[in-house]
């Protein structure tokens, strides 16, 4: 860089027509009116909170909460902290929205592979389920399993009992719960002997292709394996394993397990909502791969199965994962409508009843919504490292 | 060429033809179809007999009902009450009127070739409003005034859905620009306001609006519940307009902005006259689909106390003087989603197909 | 396993059926009075057509004459109706069985190449060759490489198929059938997708191919390489085989009148 360039350059425009003082004075507007409304609404809030006597700051997170929550994974009782109510409340979302994502992923795809399917009967049922399902509100459907048919069940006295050990009334369903005993270990081991055994079996048979050709069932074999060497162990060991079996006690059942109908309701609308989207990705991801495709791969003399397996689904996952993970996200948003039937949720727990004890709404939605925030976040973060992994490369 | 008159040799497609193709292909398709039809079989003979043969239809209260199937006299008793909340009765007739505009403005677009459609649209998007904002609460022109915690049913989430959306398009149109904006501040600020939106539940902005709302207004300045419900839906909303005109923007070609810049034209003379209209044009399919999943989620308004259609058979249903009426209450608002969601996204995919050829050639 | 089986009755059966002519080399593919419909749509009439072993075949004709669904037809991508096709003794129906052993036999390449997106061009060319001929992977890689070699892009074997040029990934598609080592090659106008500039080095491939004395059957527009390499040129028009000759007398003594208006129209430019 020559000083003379500088110099011989033609005298610039008046700075209002030079575009990038322009840009500069406008962006300088916006994040004057960022900060200024910002500021306005701190000021507002905070004279607001001070005339109706709510204190500020996070304290109340170590005050005592108070009240009970029917359903919770860590360890709680009324006289443990509001900051206590926050984990309850997430680990309760976290748990149903994980139950939620399993089930609409497996129904997802039965139902999106069905849509597709040569028999007219089968399509035909998984088109109308498609279309009727995410036609209806997801709310409306809590409701209906909530209110129309969970608690249509007959009182706990009257349970629908199967064989004695699992009871299902309009208070839960109850399940039998495995205590593990002495010898168990046993058991532990065999799994995982049986899942070493597995990913050996399948190096092998890799390496064995790859020398010679041939091509060994992994497959069926792992699934023999997976099954029956932990069921061994568990005959070797002597049965170490007893089951506490739900029982009436007074009015209601005690032990085992109990899926209470708040959970249910919720789990099953929102995975037969979500599953009704998820299918709909399926069938456009499998419909995305062309048809050139196929036949060149038959051309090959790939018979159909292999076909699938190695050409078109391999293609079709790359089409299926982003809206695939942009459901997930859609079904951990969803699960927040708990609220509505009182499924102890994070929202429900949090910013429901501690909002409304504590009244320090500011920090309780600020905090609701950095969980949410986060959890988007991660999704997003783990969605770009998996399309830069599969990406087709192209020039 | 007289070889051209000859037929294909004809598979004969007899019924039983016909159902060994597409029903019994395989044999884990013949029995694929021999348990699906059964459970069809056995299910839809109930139904029927729950939801036609069975049910009552005449009558004017609960003891009317038999109970061997649906009550559908309870729907018929409060149908008002689930069309219009609370709006007082002899006052209707503006809720009407403004249903009929509706369907006026919008049926057309189901008709191909239907006469000035195009202007009857813009009608709705502008006129339509404007006419419902003066109309529905009253209070001037010499109406007398509809207080909107009267507001509700079928009419509410109407109310709801469409002004989220008609408010929704445009400051989500300055988020898309923004996003896409070369100035760093600008984008940043838009990415910020989008993503925060698209990542928090609906609920928990609702909440937002009707807890921490009052909280930022000044003292002496507050909104009814219904207003800020629909700063909510419409801040929450925009985000997601935002993303799907965004879309539409990166699907024009480089060439017409090129073309627009050449042609001299500054920035919001480009936007507005060469790129918007295209990408408008080009995302109307994913503008129907976020009314038709808004629609869906105006229902979470009940959470915080407003009557929508399904507040106002949920309040029904829980009420001791119909006894198990739930069913019949959440079948109808069912019914009622479904056949506009539907109708709807039949419209987005039809548009979608021809905006897809549209391209090709 | 079982396929050498089936190939070996399939071929005990046909031997008995009457061989109607006596030429030295037999006809490795034999059509007889096929007919096939759109719907309704009659698009293949009445073809007859017998290929010797060796033999390399030119097909032309205008757009919509049905000279790509007839090739198609030749490893059952298409269904015909009525009449037979015979490839290599096995006749094709609608057994599975005998589709596959056709279509191990036979090589095809695409107008628009149809690469595998997903996986490499080596991958592309050993997929086959390792899952259908249950060949180790080292030498499915290595005879994939000498393939490579002859189609003269041995440097791009690691690189995906997005990032080649039209005319290698048309190469890479002619080494990936021959990966298979097939009796048969069909080429379904392999340069009409490519840029001018490319389609001299697919057809360099297609010339050195044809020399190495593979049966071949290939619909292009390219009348230079009918002239150079076909032993025969069909011209297909409307569904039918209009005209049937050598390259020589084809293009100097065409008889039929739309053959002769056809090579007034592609040979003007």
């Amino acid at each position: 860089m020559k000083k003379q360039t500088i110099d011989s350059r033609p005298a610039g425009p008046k700075p209002w027509y030079d575009p990038r003082v322009r840009s500069l004075f406008f962006q300088v507007v916006a994040i004057t009116l960022v900060f200024w409304g910002g500021w306005t609404l701190v000021d507002n809030t905070l004279s607001n909170m001070e005339s109706r006597g709510i204190s500020t700051g996070f304290g109340f997170l170590e005050e005592s909460a108070g009240f009970g929550i029917i359903m919770h994974l860590v360890p709680y009782d009324a006289t443990m902290s509001y900051g206590r109510t926050f984990w309850v409340g997430l680990t309760n979302t976290l748990l149903v929205s994980a139950m939620g994502v399993v089930a609409a992923t497996i129904l997802g795809f039965v139902l999106g592979i069905a849509r597709l399917s040569s028999n007219w009967l089968v399509a035909k049922i998984s088109l109308a389920y498609i279309e009727v399902i995410r036609n209806i509100p997801l709310l409306l459907q809590i409701f209906f399993w909530y209110f129309a048919v969970l608690s249509n069940l007959p009182s706990p006295r009257q349970s629908v009992d199967v064989g004695g050990t699992l009871f299902l009334n309009n208070r839960g369903l109850y399940l039998p719960e495995p205590l593990t005993q002495d010898g168990f270990g046993l058991v532990w081991g065999g799994v995982l002997a049986a899942i070493a055994a597995v990913i050996g079996i399948r190096l092998w048979a890799k390496k064995r292709q790859l020398a010679t050709g041939q091509i060994f069932p992994t497959f069926k074999v792992g699934v023999a394996i997976l099954v029956l060497v932990p069921i061994i162990s568990y005959l070797v060991a002597g049965r170490p394993l007893e089951w506490e079996i739900p029982a009436l006690k007074g009015f209601n059942f005690g032990g085992g397990i109990t899926i209470i109908p708040e959970l249910a309701a919720l789990w099953i609308a929102l995975s037969l909502y979500t599953a009704s989207f998820i299918a709909e990705i399926v069938r456009s991801g499998i419909l995305s791969v062309s048809k050139g495709q196929t036949e060149a791969s038959k051309a090959l003399g790939l018979p159909h199965g292999l076909t699938l397996r190695l050409v078109v689904i391999p293609q079709a996952m790359r089409v299926i994962i982003p809206p695939l993970t942009s459901q997930y996200l859609n079904l951990v948003k969803n699960s927040s409508l708990a609220t509505a039937i009182g499924y102890p949720d994070l929202v429900a727990v949090f910013m429901g009843t501690t909002l409304n004890q504590t009244g320090q709404a500011v920090e309780v939605v600020a905090m609701t919504m950095a969980v949410y925030l986060t959890i988007s976040l991660l999704i997003s973060l783990f969605m770009n490292i998996y399309n830069r992994a599969v990406a087709i490369k192209e020039r | 060429m007289t070889e051209s008159t000859m037929k294909p040799p004809k598979k004969v497609l007899s019924p039983v033809n016909w159902m060994r193709q597409h029903l019994f292909s395989t044999w884990y398709n013949a029995l694929l179809t021999v348990v699906v039809g059964y459970l069809i079989v056995t299910s839809v003979g109930p139904l029927l007999n729950w939801v036609f043969f069975d049910a009552n239809f005449q009558g004017s209260d609960p003891s009317d009902c038999s109970g061997a199937g649906a009550c559908w006299l309870f729907i018929n008793q409060r149908l008002n009450f689930f069309i219009y909340g609370f709006y007082p009765d002899e006052l209707q007739w503006r809720v009407d009127f403004m249903f009929l505009l509706l369907a006026v403005s919008f049926v057309p677009q189901f008709i191909e070739r239907f006469p000035g459609r195009k202007w009857l649209g813009i009608f709705g998007m502008t006129g339509l409003p404007l006419i419902g904002f003066f109309l529905i609460p009253g209070g001037s022109f010499g109406l007398e005034q509809v207080e909107s915690t009267k507001w509700g049913g079928l009419m509410l989430t109407l109310i709801l859905a469409y002004i989220g959306i008609i408010a929704s398009l445009p400051i989500g149109t300055l988020l898309a620009l923004g996003r896409r904006s070369e100035m760093p501040i600008i984008r940043g600020l838009c990415v910020v306001f989008i993503e925060v939106w698209r990542a928090v539940p609906l609920i928990t902005v609702l909440f937002m609006a009707s807890v921490m709302l009052p909280l930022f207004l000044p003292e002496g300045m507050n909104f009814e519940k219904l207003a800020r419900a629909l700063i909510g839906i419409t801040l929450w909303q925009s985000a997601y307009m935002a993303e799907v005109i965004r879309g539409g923007l990166q699907a024009i070609p480089r060439g017409q902005y090129e073309a627009a810049d050449a042609l001299g034209l500054g920035y919001w003379r480009k936007m507005g006259l060469i790129v918007l209209p295209q990408a408008l044009k080009l995302v109307i399919p994913g503008i129907v689909n976020t009314f038709i999943a808004l629609f869906k989620d105006t229902t979470l308004v009940l959470i915080i106390g407003l009557f929508d259609i399904l507040g106002t058979v949920q309040s029904t249903v829980t009420d001791p003087a119909w006894q198990n009426v739930a069913v019949e209450g959440y079948v109808f608002v069912a019914f009622c989603f479904w056949v506009f969601c539907f109708g709807i996204s039949q419209y987005s995919q039809k548009l979608e197909r021809k905006l897809d050829t549209g391209h090709k050639t | 396993m079982g396929n050498p089986m089936t190939e070996q009755t399939q071929t005990s059966e046909t031997q008995s059926s009457p061989r109607s002519e006596a030429g030295q080399k037999p006809d490795i593919i034999r059509v007889e009075g096929m007919h096939k419909w759109y719907g309704d749509f009659h698009v293949l009439k009445d073809l007859n057509l017998n290929v010797k072993q060796g033999e390399r075949i030119v097909i032309c004709g205008p757009s919509g004459s049905g000279k790509s669904t007839f090739i198609r037809c030749l490893n059952r991508l298409e269904e015909h109706q009525q009449g037979k096709i015979i490839v290599d003794e096995v006749e094709l129906t609608d057994d599975v069985r005998h589709i596959d052993t056709v279509r191990r036999e036979v090589g095809m390449v695409f107008q628009h190449f149809n690469l595998f997106p997903h996986l490499t061009v080596l991958e592309n060319c050993c997929l086959s060759p390792i899952w259908v001929r249950k060949i180790p992977r080292k030498e499915a890689e290595a005879s994939a490489m000498e393939y490579l070699e002859r189609v003269k892009i041995p440097d791009q074997a690691n690189k995906f198929p997005g990032q080649l040029s039209g005319g290698q990934q048309q190469r890479v598609a002619i080494a990936r059938a021959l990966c298979m080592k097939p009796k048969i090659m069909l080429f379904d106008e392999p340069t009409s997708a490519l840029d001018p500039e490319m389609i001299k080095e697919v057809l360099d491939v297609m010339i050195e191919l044809a020399g190495s004395g593979m049966t071949m059957l290939c619909v292009t527009h390219e009348m230079g390489f009918a002239k150079t390499v076909a032993d025969r040129v069909i011209f297909m028009d409307g569904g039918e085989i209009v005209e049937e000759a050598p390259p020589h007398e084809f293009f100097t003594n065409p008889q039929e009148a739309r053959t002769q208006k056809f090579l007034k129209q592609i040979l003007q430019h």
